[in-house]
């Protein structure tokens, strides 16, 4: 099986302090791939990393055998990997149905020209990426929202529009950071189930999370990161069972 | 008085087309350009200057100043691309002092603070008492046009990209925009629109001079976009009209005030505008006429509900 994402001795350091201290693993491609560890493991500044936001000191991130270490989050996000954020980050002003379109990909209307022409091509692909921006809503039944600006939303429907912002931009990789952070179990729930139908649409799923249900229920494999680096890897029963696992959660007396 | 009306109703719209620059870069984008009034001026020194020793058309001074203008904004914006978003708006209002000491200091070849004079308008002279009437009428063309421009782009894919990158621009960048590359292209085509009302501007009075260039005209056209509307073309226009007929009546009014002085007039003129910008932003903080979030197009094939 080849690797979606290669990630090859990462390091990346803050003021001196080393946060990602030579990070390695892989993501293959489908599935759902859990993310856990520590706060500080470094989990989000991988994001980060990965992500384009954060160039690394060192190491080789590749995607799809291409090597994206320092490129720019634009760039990245068009070769289809794509974030979200921990805090749901989004435009204010701007209601769902145009943060949705905004994750449309190859949309000619971003172009001056043809926006002030209003080119045919334009129009076609605005039809069509509206088309699917309601079955996006629909899906995340957020459709009677459309028209809202997103500081209307809930934290729970802000942290499901950040999905549907990552179907929109139909990336083959996507990071979430704390899908479900301080969302209530019934929502949580639902966007669990929500999730499970990414890698069915051909959408690979890196997840950040702190909820060992959540992460027993969706993710497989889970790689556990702790004090910068890969701690081990596994299905959730192994990681769970592990030694070293258990002491970087709960401290080397409590083990 | 027909006369007055038409002179003012033409800079009026004339500071309509600065309101509708500003709207696209400030109110779109989110980029702060405290240097509009310099972007105004290269427009108009670059119209008056190929129009007088030139002797170009006057369209050719036109163009050349959309050019003039378009160029100086891609300098400015490119030339801060490494600062932090903030000191864009130092750089803008560094540019508009450098534009209006460099208007006054290079006498050989902006006439310095004596100014440019006796630039040529349209047919002035076959049309004679007719000439601000047809005037008029050009620059309620230009204003109609650009803002014709204004809301397809407004409406459009790419101005939504650019409403993006005023709420978060990093956010923009993940959502796989060239963020730097959007915020140039409007710059510049918000930079070329004032220095197209620059040109309009020096060939409709016949005579610009750096003292007419003052960071003052960038205030107003901020006042005038804020109270229309930021992020809505009609806002800003209606906010430019608003801001025209405030600045004129003021005038009437203070003068009928008894027992004060001419100086103490100047000052209650600027008052009174002052005073009425405060109450209107307090009455409609978001302006006459403030952004609206289109409706989504609602799918052909029957209800989702």
């Amino acid at each position: 099986m080849t690797a979606l994402l290669e990630l090859k001795n990462l390091r990346r350091a803050f003021y001196g302090l080393e946060v990602l201290r030579g990070v390695d693993f892989a993501v293959a491609a489908g599935g759902i791939t859990g993310l856990i560890g520590p706060n500080g493991a470094g989990k989000t500044t991988l994001f980060n990393v990965v992500s384009g936001l954060v160039p690394p000191d060192t190491g080789s991130i590749r995607f799809e055998g291409r090597d994206i270490a320092g490129a720019a989050p634009d760039v990245v996000s068009r070769a289809g990997l794509v974030r979200t954020f921990q805090v749901a980050r989004g435009f204010p002003k701007l209601s769902v149905f145009q943060h949705l379109m905004l994750y449309g990909r190859n949309q000619p209307g971003e172009n001056l020209l043809q926006a002030i022409v209003g080119s045919r091509a334009a129009r076609e692909r605005e039809a069509a990426l509206a088309e699917r921006a309601w079955e996006t809503a629909h899906f995340l039944k957020l459709d009677h929202l459309i028209d809202n600006p997103v500081t209307a939303l809930s934290g729970g429907q802000k942290k499901l529009l950040e999905i549907g912002r990552a179907l929109m931009a139909e990336p083959k990789l996507v990071l979430l950071d704390e899908p479900t952070a301080g969302v209530n179990p019934t929502l949580q729930n639902e966007i669990g189930q929500r999730l499970l139908e990414l890698p069915k649409r051909g959408i690979t799923v890196l997840l950040i999370e702190h909820d060992m249900g959540f992460i027993a229920e969706l993710c497989d494999p889970v790689i556990v990161m702790a004090e910068g680096r890969v701690l081990t890897q596994g299905t959730f029963e192994e990681v769970r069972n592990d030694h070293a696992v258990r002491e970087a959660y709960l401290g080397r007396r409590a083990a | 008085m027909l006369h007055y009306i038409l002179f003012i109703a033409t800079i009026g719209g004339i500071y309509g087309l600065l309101a509708l620059s500003l709207n696209l870069i400030w109110g779109s984008a989110g980029m702060v350009n405290l240097g509009l009034a310099g972007f105004f001026a290269v427009g108009a020194y670059a119209s008056a200057l190929a129009t007088t020793s030139g002797g170009a058309p006057i369209l050719a001074g036109w163009a050349l100043a959309l050019i003039a203008g378009g160029a100086a904004g891609l300098v400015v914006t490119l030339s801060t691309t490494r600062l932090r978003e903030d000191y864009l708006a130092i750089v803008t209002l560094g540019f508009a002092e450098f534009v209006r000491l460099v208007a006054a200091n290079e006498i050989w070849l902006t006439r310095g603070i004596d100014g440019i004079s006796g630039i040529p308008g349209p047919w002035k002279a076959a049309l004679g008492q007719d000439f601000n009437a047809v005037y008029f009428l050009i620059v309620i063309a230009v204003v109609g046009a650009v803002f014709a421009l204004m809301r397809r782009i407004d409406r459009s894919p790419y101005g939504r990209v650019l409403r993006a990158i005023r709420e978060d621009a990093q956010v923009a960048q993940v959502a796989g925009k060239p963020v730097l590359h959007f915020k140039a292209q409007a710059f510049a085509l918000s930079a070329a629109i004032a220095g197209l009302a620059g040109a309009l501007y020096g060939n409709f009075t016949s005579y610009i001079a750096p003292d007419l260039f003052l960071p003052l005209i960038t205030v107003y056209i901020f006042l005038a976009v804020a109270a229309g509307g930021t992020g809505s073309p009609i806002g800003a226009l209606v906010g430019a009209y608003l801001l025209m007929t405030l600045l004129e009546s003021a005038r009437f009014v203070v003068a009928v005030i008894p027992a004060v002085t001419a100086v103490q007039r100047a000052a209650l003129k600027e008052l009174l505008i002052a005073v009425t910008l405060i109450v209107v932003l307090r009455l409609m903080p978001s302006g006459l006429l403030p952004e609206r979030i289109p409706p989504a197009p609602r799918p052909q094939t029957g209800g989702t509900t």
